[in-house]
Parts: C-alpha cells; structure tokens; sequence
C-alpha cells in the first residue's frame, strides 16, 4: 500500500522503499484450496513467506481414536481426496500389520493396480493444475481430466465411487472385480501412452513453460533430504528414494519398473518427473493386469466389524502419489486404535516452500506451490 | 460497383438526405457513429460467446448452450446478471478515480474506430494522420488502467496495474514500430492511402498486400504479438493475472463497471485487430481478383473474425509469462526486429527498382533472409545460453 496509508509505525525506518506485505489465500485461485501464504513482497519479488494453515482442520486424528478400526476407512478417502484408494491402502496396510493379517495376493494385486491408476490421476492432474498455475487458461487441465475421467469411471463400476472409494479393507478388499474390469483397464493401459505424448507435445517443449519453470523453485538434495520431503520432489531433486523399491511391499517386488531421477530440482524437473513416472507406472500396470491371479480378496481370518488388535504399535506406510503416506497407530486391545497419527506427505512437502521461493517473484511462487502437489485435504487434516 | 457492395453508404446518403442541408453533415456523422457503436458493440456481445464457445472446444467442453439455441443469447444473460449485481465501492477507494476509470478506458477506444476503413468508402472520417490518431487515443488506456489499480487501494489491483503500466509501455513501442514500414512503403499516414497501396493484383490476380512481402509477414508478426500484450490477452494477460493476483486492477470492480472494463478491452483488441487488417492484410480488398464482385466489407469482417480467432486459440494454447520474461521479450527481441524490420523494408524498396529476369524470388529471398538471420540471433541471444538437454536417470 502507498505510505501514506500505511500507518507510521509499520513504516520501517532503516529501509528507503517498504515491502507490500500480501495475504493470498485462503480465498485465492490458486492456492489450491484453504491454504494461505503471508508473502512480503518488494516489488515483484519475495522476501518472506509464511505458510498458513489449518483453515480445513477437521479433527481427523481424534476423530479416528474415536472411531472403530473400520469406521476410519471411509475417513481416510477424505485425506487427499483425489487419490482416496492409496489412502485406503496406506491405512488398510497399518491396520494389517497391527493386527497380524495378511492380504491374499489377489487383493494384492487389486491394490496395485488400484494405487498406480491413482498415480496416473493425481499426476496427470498436477500436471494440469501447474499448467493452470502458470496461466494456460484450463487447456492442459481439461485434457487431463478427460484421462481422469476415463480412470474414475473405472473406479465407479469396481467401488461404485468416484472419488471417495472406500474400498480397501484391512485383510484384503471390500469386493471383487466386476467382469470385464480388467479388459477395461487393459484397454485404457493401452491408449494413456498417446494421451501422455499428446500432452507432451503440447507442453513439454513449450518455450514459455520451458522459461517458467527452468531454475525455478530450486530444491537442494540435502535440503530435501534433511526436511524429510519424499515422492516426486524429492527424487527431482536427484535422491533415488522410492519406497516402492525400499520396502517392496505388497507386492511391488515382483515388477520391473525404474525410477525416475531428476537433475537439478526445479519446477521442470519435477513437472517431468511426474511424467516419467506415470510411463513407469504404465508398466507395472500392465504387468499386473497381466499376472494377477484368481482367488479370495479377502483374509478370511478378517473380523472387520469389532476388530480388537493386541496391544501394540505399528507404522505402515505405501509411496503416495504425493509421497510417503504413513499410518502410526497404537493399539490397547480395545475396538478403537489408542492413538492414529498419520504421517502427510502433503504437509511435510509444504514445509520447505519458503526455501524454494525467496528470491523469486510472485509469480514463480505460485508455480513452486502449484509443482509441490498439496491437497488441503491432507495437509490440515 | 455492385449495390451490394455499397449499400451501407447508400442508406447512409439517403437517411441523411431526409433532413436540410445544414444539418446533413452532423447527421451523417451521427449515423456513422451510431452503425459503428451498433456493429462493434454487437461484435462485443457475439465475441465473448465466441471466445466461450471456442475455448471450450479446444478444451473437450461444450461452452455456453443453455440460454437460448446454441448458448446464443448467453451475451444477454451475462448482460442482465452484469446490471443487477451490487456495484461495491471499496470503503478505503478513491471514489472518483474509481468511478472514472472504466469510463476513461471506454470512451477512448471508441475513437479509434473512428479512422478505420471497413469497405469501400466506408471509413468515418479521412484523417491525414489517422494512424496518429488511432495510437493517440488507443494509449489512453494506460491511463485507465493505472487510475482502476490505484485508485482501488487494493494491493493486488496495485501489483496489477504496476504490471499493466510496465507492460503497456513496452509494448508500445514495438507496436507502434512494426507499423513504421507499412508508412514507409505507402506514403502516407492515411489510413484509407494505406489500402489503396495494397490495391492491386501481380501474378494472375494475387493480391499485393503488405503481409506477401518480408517486411510485411514480419511487421504482422511483430504487430500481432505486440497487440497481443497491449489488449491484455493470454500469454500476455499479467496485469489481471488470475493465478497470481486474482483479478489485478479489476480485482476491486464489480457490476457494471467491470462489464465496461471488458468491454473497452474488447473493443480494444478489435481496434488493433482492424488495424492489423487494414495494414498488413489488404483491408477491405479481395485476395483474388476473380473475388473482387464480394463485397468490400464481407473481406473486412472475414480477415478481422480470422485474426479475433487467431487471438482466441492463442488464449487456449499457452501460458503465461513472467513480468522479466515479457519486458526482455520486449526490449530485447521485439524492439530491435522492428527496428530491423525499417531497414528491411528500405531492402525492398530499394531492390524495387531492380530489372533482370526471376528477380521477384530473389528479391523475396533476399528480403527474407535479411529479417531472419536477425531474428535467429536474436531469439538465441535471449534465451541465453541453452542449457545442455536434461538427462534422466533411472534407477532400478
């Protein structure tokens, strides 16, 4: 604001210009939901950056010590809501764990397949929002929704849900595949290559994005690192750390597929990431449509109504599409977890966004955010 | 020449011959402001569906179909919601710039139509030095924006209009540059000379329009980009940039001001889009002889609906720069290929007189590669260094 409406005792005396101090959010179009960023400006560059949030605090956590182990699944949808099914399979994995189940391997397979069509939605959607961001008036965004629309139709005839499934339980999954399904995905497994360079063409060599983007938003390794981001940010920046490969849980230890490194942590790097990830993601695709077998979904050792877990603890966690997603409960051998603590990736990415934008203008800020994939969902919980 | 082609001016003469002499020449004028405000205010209407409509095309989307046949009577509707909603006036505002703003954009570029010819002996007024005109009046919206932002007392209205006012002047010039040639080669600051130069057919009935010779396609080019930026429009759309600063110098507007707010910058883009027409694309001449029996302003309205579309899937296709990015897109590509471009057209002037056989191709290549080995270097050179292509690793 001009100085002569600021009052006097903001004015900062040492400093012969002042800084336009800006709220955006939580109203803003881009901040990708209820989340606020306290941003001191001087002239088009940022000089600090607060990130504010809690605007959508809905009580998750306490909710779910409240809650029977079952009770929480459809909760868990409501984490990152575009990608419920991972969410679903990251709770459905703790509560395993906790409670000695194990999952027979055709639901395992079903959960594969369920959690990478989820990495090809959230990323193709991330790739559309970025370019949002940038100001590509909605193009590259309709157009991944399109794909995205195919893969939740999918979603629908297998859980009747679009977005919030509610599918997974713990030991296995709530219902088998309707007939056709498979061929269904197969066939979709099959065309996404020529959305995905289709979508390439169009912006992958784009100057202007090329511009946006290059030395944007720069994410040190050893900042990464040190601040515990994980998932796509965290390997653009060059860090080969996929917990689909550390952990190999499920049954991920059967596929071959790569990981994707980037080189220098920028915003392109990380837009081509997600790229390169989903063309992986493709193939484990169509090595488990291939492979998977006949069989139960379901454990039926299972009690999924009035589970009583032994006391104990456990920590299971998947690779997100955003992340590591983590499930902390505690048990005391009552019907509700003592303690649930989720571990969001969401969150834990944001963390560093000041790092990432000082000294950069208003306009990459918003870039850098938009290439962090947040869902408020998550974040605030 | 056919009835057709000049029946406008024919209802023009006989409507103002129905009053007394004295007053004929008021009431020509008048009529002539009246058709233009009713053509292009209509334009305004049909072009925010168009726009709608073919966006959503481009997008996998139906656009506007629910009000009326076909989404047609959107425009109204828009119309109806734009009047009925609350006109806010910030408490903190100037509330007289703030008032003033959307009519000081607005009156202005209603002039410019002024100069433009739309057919054959269809131009409101000869002026001497229209194209003068049209950019003297045309830059008041500057002014216009810069009051909207400040007077808002809004800080993303102020981030706003700073970006405006940056990027306006920047692009004055090679806006006002990229003409300088078309002058050069006509003669004459007259709008109407302006056509008359690009009259005439070569090669079997092509017609000699500006935008067929080097100078020509590359002034186009250059006018058409600058344009772009000077009406606000994706990728140059920073001033009012949605994902940064909401709605920047509109962000405090509502109701009908900000309907007149999109109205000036409508009609604004149609200025320079009939502009563009009538410098580089012939104006209101056929592109073939054998077409010569169409009338006048059915070419008109046909090169200016190809450039507004031109404009529309640009707006669909490519995001937005950066405030540095776009000044050094200015002042360091833009500005010096206008510049280039004078000399270009002082090549093709010259070479003119040449007399030998196949000249014209040679002429043609000469001229060309004389504006794009420029245009090469200079490209390189803001895009600085290349970085060396990315290379992704996978690990297993």
């Amino acid at each position: 604001m001009s100085a002569s409406t600021l009052p006097s005792e903001l004015a900062e005396p040492a400093s012969d210009h002042q800084l336009l101090e800006v709220s955006l959010g939580p109203q803003h179009p881009s901040t990708h939901g209820v989340f606020r960023m306290d941003v001191s400006l001087d002239g088009e560059m940022v000089v600090k950056l607060k990130p504010v949030f809690g605007y959508l605090h809905r009580n998750h956590e306490k909710i779910a010590e409240k809650c029977s182990y079952l009770g929480s699944i459809p909760y868990t949808d409501r984490l990152d809501y575009i990608c419920s099914l991972t969410n679903n399979w990251a709770y459905a994995m703790t509560v395993e764990k906790l409670a000695g189940l194990v999952a027979p391997e055709r639901a395992e397979y079903i959960r594969v397949i369920l959690s990478e069509l989820t990495r090809l939605i959230n990323h193709s959607a991330l790739a559309g929002f970025l370019l949002q961001d940038m100001g590509a008036l909605g193009t590259p965004l309709m157009y991944a929704f399109r794909e995205r629309e195919k893969i939740l139709d999918l979603f629908e005839s297998l859980t009747g849900a679009r977005m919030m499934c509610n599918y997974m339980r713990f030991g296995g999954c709530r219902c088998d595949l309707p007939p056709g399904w498979i061929e269904q995905t197969r066939s979709l497994v099959a065309n996404f290559p020529s959305f995905l360079d289709e979508f390439e063409a169009l912006l992958t060599g784009n100057e202007i994005l090329q511009a946006r983007t290059e030395g944007v938003g720069v994410l040190t390794p050893q900042l990464a690192v040190n601040a515990g981001v994980t998932g796509p940010m965290l390997r653009a920046t060059g860090v080969n750390y996929d917990i689909r490969k550390v952990d190999a849980y499920g049954v991920y230890g059967r596929f071959s597929f790569r990981v994707p490194l980037g080189e220098r942590g920028d915003v392109f790097d990380r837009y081509m990431i997600r790229i390169l990830e989903m063309r992986e993601s493709l193939k484990i695709l169509e090595q488990a449509l291939r492979d998977i077998p006949a069989g139960p979904i379901i454990d039926p050792k299972a009690k999924l109504r009035n589970l009583r877990p032994k006391p104990g603890e456990a920590y299971g966690r998947i690779e997100g599409p955003k992340g590591e997603l983590g499930f902390y409960l505690i048990s005391d051998g009552g019907p509700n977890p003592y303690r649930y603590r989720i571990r969001p990736p969401s969150l834990i990415n944001l963390t560093i966004l000041e790092d990432m934008c000082l000294g950069q203008t208003i306009a990459d800020a918003v870039v850098i955010l938009g290439s962090v994939d947040i869902v408020l969902g998550e974040v605030d919980r | 020449m056919s009835g057709l082609d000049q029946i406008f001016v024919w209802i023009g003469h006989r409507a103002a011959g129905w009053f007394p002499a004295s007053v004929q020449p008021l009431v020509s004028a008048v009529l002539a402001i009246a058709g233009v405000m009713a053509v292009f205010g209509t334009c305004f209407a049909l072009t925010t569906l168009a726009e709608r409509k073919v966006l959503g095309r481009m997008q996998n989307r139906f656009g506007p179909n629910r009000v009326g046949p076909y989404g047609l009577l959107q425009p109204l509707a828009d119309a109806v919601k734009m009047l009925t909603k609350e006109d806010i006036v910030p408490f903190s505002a100037d509330k007289t710039l703030h008032f003033l703003a959307p009519l000081v954009l607005t009156v202005p570029v209603w002039l410019a139509f002024a100069v433009l010819p739309f057919g054959r002996n269809m131009s409101a007024i000869n002026l001497d030095a229209g194209i003068l005109f049209f950019f003297a009046v045309g830059s008041a919206s500057e002014l216009a924006v810069f009051m909207a932002g400040w007077s808002s007392q809004n800080k993303y209205s102020l981030v706003g209009a700073m970006r405006a006012i940056a990027q306006m002047i920047s692009y004055e010039v090679p806006l006002v540059l990229s003409v300088v040639p078309v002058l050069m080669l006509a003669g004459s600051l007259e709008l109407n000379d302006i056509v008359a130069a690009q009259g005439t057919y070569t090669f079997g009935g092509l017609a000699r329009w500006n935008v067929f010779t080097p100078w020509g396609l590359a002034g186009l080019i250059l006018f058409l980009i600058a344009a772009t930026a000077e009406s606000n429009r994706s990728p140059f759309d920073l001033p009012e940039g949605e994902s940064e600063i909401i709605a920047g110098f509109l962000t405090e507007y509502s109701g009908f001001k900000y309907a007149l707010f999109f109205l000036g910058e409508y009609l604004g883009l149609f200025a320079v889009t009939g502009l563009a027409v009538t410098l580089f694309l012939g104006g209101w001449h056929a592109p073939f002889q054998w077409l010569e029996w169409v009338p006048s302003w059915f070419w008109f309205a046909a090169k200016f609906g190809a450039l507004i579309f031109l404009f529309i899937w640009v707006r669909a296709t490519l995001p937005r720069l950066r405030l540095d990015q776009l000044l050094n897109f200015s002042w360091r590509f833009l500005v010096p290929l206008s510049l280039i471009n004078l000399l270009v057209a002082a090549a093709w002037y010259w070479t003119g007189a040449w007399k030998f056989p196949v000249v014209a191709p040679i002429r043609w290549l000469l001229c060309a590669a004389l504006i794009a080995l420029p245009y090469h270097w200079l490209g390189r050179a803001l895009r600085g260094a290349m970085p060396p292509p990315r290379k992704y690793i996978y690990a297993e």
